[in-house]
């Protein structure tokens, strides 16, 4: 039976580098897929556009595609990529700029665009956001963008065209795993079982090293060797949907049985409906068997007919946080931290600042699970002060930072460290829009020898 | 016993809802866990951190539960005011829950 084998180049935007160097390298793969655009950073990548035409892609693009071209280049390995995120075409010049600068033409870049849907959502303002209830047109001007999920559909578009780099925008992560395989083994796109394998393939796969032993350390619970060397996952995928994730030979980390189920579970509310643009993909079926070390064999994926709608992020202008720390360490620190805390919460009050909303914690001692969880634990030996208000305006953002750090000299004894910030915050909440009002499109690039 | 020394746990964030899981270290574990660790524990032991409802999923094949929990970070990641605005620690606090 045929197989196909896929990387994970990367999880996150700022991912490390070298593990998909590896991956290029000696992982014997045919594709290598980067997985960089959180619900969030679409929107912010829009901003960066609409101040610079030129930006709006992730800002390592260049620097990954640097670091693997050469070796997808001699081994023949396709890249897929979202890191257009909000400008796949300004992303796409930059692969081709790269590949001309380090002589590895010919290559074919495809773009993939048609997630943009910002005009189409104005135009239907009587759409319903998921989160609230409330119509999009609620929204109004404070709206930035809208990118809709598109699916693998494009990508498998862009690999039959030949394509060996393929630069997309807004598309669900598994998708740009599932694209391959259904170009490798000519998968009818409503098979709905094997779209659900394949979409159960990259969901393990999406968070590159957090299914192969990070985020799961837990020392003397769940020990993980090599970390600092972690290497990403690779699936060796049969024509049937089974599959087979494992890592390099000798790279860090830990490919379980139980790595595998935390991965599988992450970011899945109904595990029998995980819905994305091409199935409602079912995992409540599947079975994860350990084959060998680092190898765990994944079977049972299946699903059904895919929705009739497509996800819509929208990035809305949502006011500011401003933001300060401050530090109280050695004896009495738990009481001084609190006689900061109070006083900084009365000048908020005397000022008479327009918070919108307002958040004092304890770093140390209930900044993270609240009071009630912490009541019980002993006294800290250091603790951070942390006040954080969202207002409508940059200027009193910055005034709470300003109140933390006053506590320098206007406050208890012995505060270090005092830091503050102020930021424009940028949301995302989602609505859903019939697929027959989304385009996706597919550009290729050629760059000549 | 705490939680922790029977099964492991991951977070995830969608928008303003969180999931957990809770794997069984050892499957024949799993329906120990089913009947310990339900929703109205979690709720409990959770308390104010959880600002909407909660849903239980079962994975009996996988050893594994998954609980939903809406309206839990703080308007989601991208405006929550929260230090840890994915919630990502959730999964520990449920760890340490007496079963």
């Amino acid at each position: 039976m045929k197989r196909v084998r896929l990387g994970t180049g990367a999880g996150y935007s700022g991912d490390r580098i070298e593990p998909a160097v590896e991956l290029a390298e000696a992982g014997d793969i045919r594709y290598l897929v980067f997985e960089c655009l959180a619900e969030r950073t679409i929107a912010l990548a829009q901003l960066a556009k609409r101040r610079d035409p030129s930006a709006g892609f992730d800002p390592l693009l260049a620097d990954r595609m640097a670091a693997v071209l050469p070796a997808c280049r001699r081994n023949g390995i396709t890249i897929i990529t979202n890191m257009g995120a909000a400008n796949p075409h300004a992303a796409g010049a930059a692969v081709a700029a790269v590949a001309r600068s380090l002589g590895l033409g010919p290559l074919r870049i495809a773009i993939v665009t048609g997630d943009d849907v910002t005009e189409i959502i104005r135009a239907r303002q009587d759409l319903t956001i998921e989160e609230t209830g409330a119509p999009v047109s609620s929204l109004a001007d404070s709206l930035v963008a809208a990118n809709a999920y598109l699916g693998a559909e494009p990508i498998v578009r862009a690999l039959k065209d030949g394509a060996d780099v393929v630069v997309t925008g807004r598309v669900a992560d598994p998708s740009l795993f599932l694209a391959p395989l259904v170009h490798e083994f000519g998968w009818a796109a409503d098979d709905w079982t094997l779209m659900g394998k394949g979409t159960l393939v990259g969901h393990l796969m999406e968070c590159a090293g957090q299914v192969s032993g990070g985020y799961f350390a837990d020392p003397g619970y769940k020990d993980v060797p090599n970390l600092a060397r972690l290497g990403f996952p690779l699936a060796e995928v049969a024509a049937d949907g089974a599959a087979t994730i494992t890592k390099v030979a000798g790279s860090g980390g830990l490919i379980t049985g139980a790595t595998c189920r935390e991965q599988l579970l992450y970011e899945v509310h109904d595990p029998a409906r995980y819905l994305t643009p091409d199935v409602a993909a079912d995992f409540s079926g599947v079975s994860i068997t350990e084959a060998g070390p680092d190898q765990v064999r994944v079977d049972g994926g299946s699903g059904a007919a895919r929705p009739g709608s497509l996800k819509v992020s929208l990035g809305y202008s949502d006011g500011y946080i401003g933001e300060g720390q401050i530090s109280y360490a050695g004896p009495g620190a738990l009481a001084r931290a609190r006689l900061a805390r109070d006083i900084v919460a009365e000048r908020l009050r005397i000022i008479g600042l327009p918070l919108r909303e307002l958040r004092l914690d304890l770093i140390g001692v209930d900044a993270i699970h609240g009071p009630e969880l912490s009541a019980a634990a002993p006294e800290p030996y250091e603790v951070r002060l942390r006040v954080a208000g969202r207002t409508h305006t940059l200027k009193d953002a910055e005034r709470i930072g300003n109140e933390v750090e006053g506590l320098y000299t206007n406050g208890p004894a012995g505060g270090g460290g005092a830091t503050k910030m102020a930021k424009e915050v940028i949301a995302v909440q989602s609505t859903l829009i019939p697929r027959e009002l989304v385009n996706p499109q597919v550009h290729m690039m050629e760059v000549q020898p | 016993m705490k939680l922790r020394e029977l099964a492991h746990s991951r977070t995830g964030d969608k928008g303003n809802t969180s999931n957990i899981s809770v794997i069984a270290y050892r499957t024949e574990d799993y329906t120990r866990l089913e009947a310990a660790v339900t929703v109205e524990r979690v709720r409990h032991h959770l308390g104010a951190l959880i600002q909407g409802e909660v849903v239980r999923y079962a994975l009996p094949g996988l050893g594994a539960l998954n609980f939903v929990l809406t309206r839990t970070l703080g308007g989601g990641v991208t405006r929550s005011l929260a230090l840890d605005a994915h919630g990502k620690c959730l999964s520990s606090a449920i760890l340490d829950l007496d079963i």
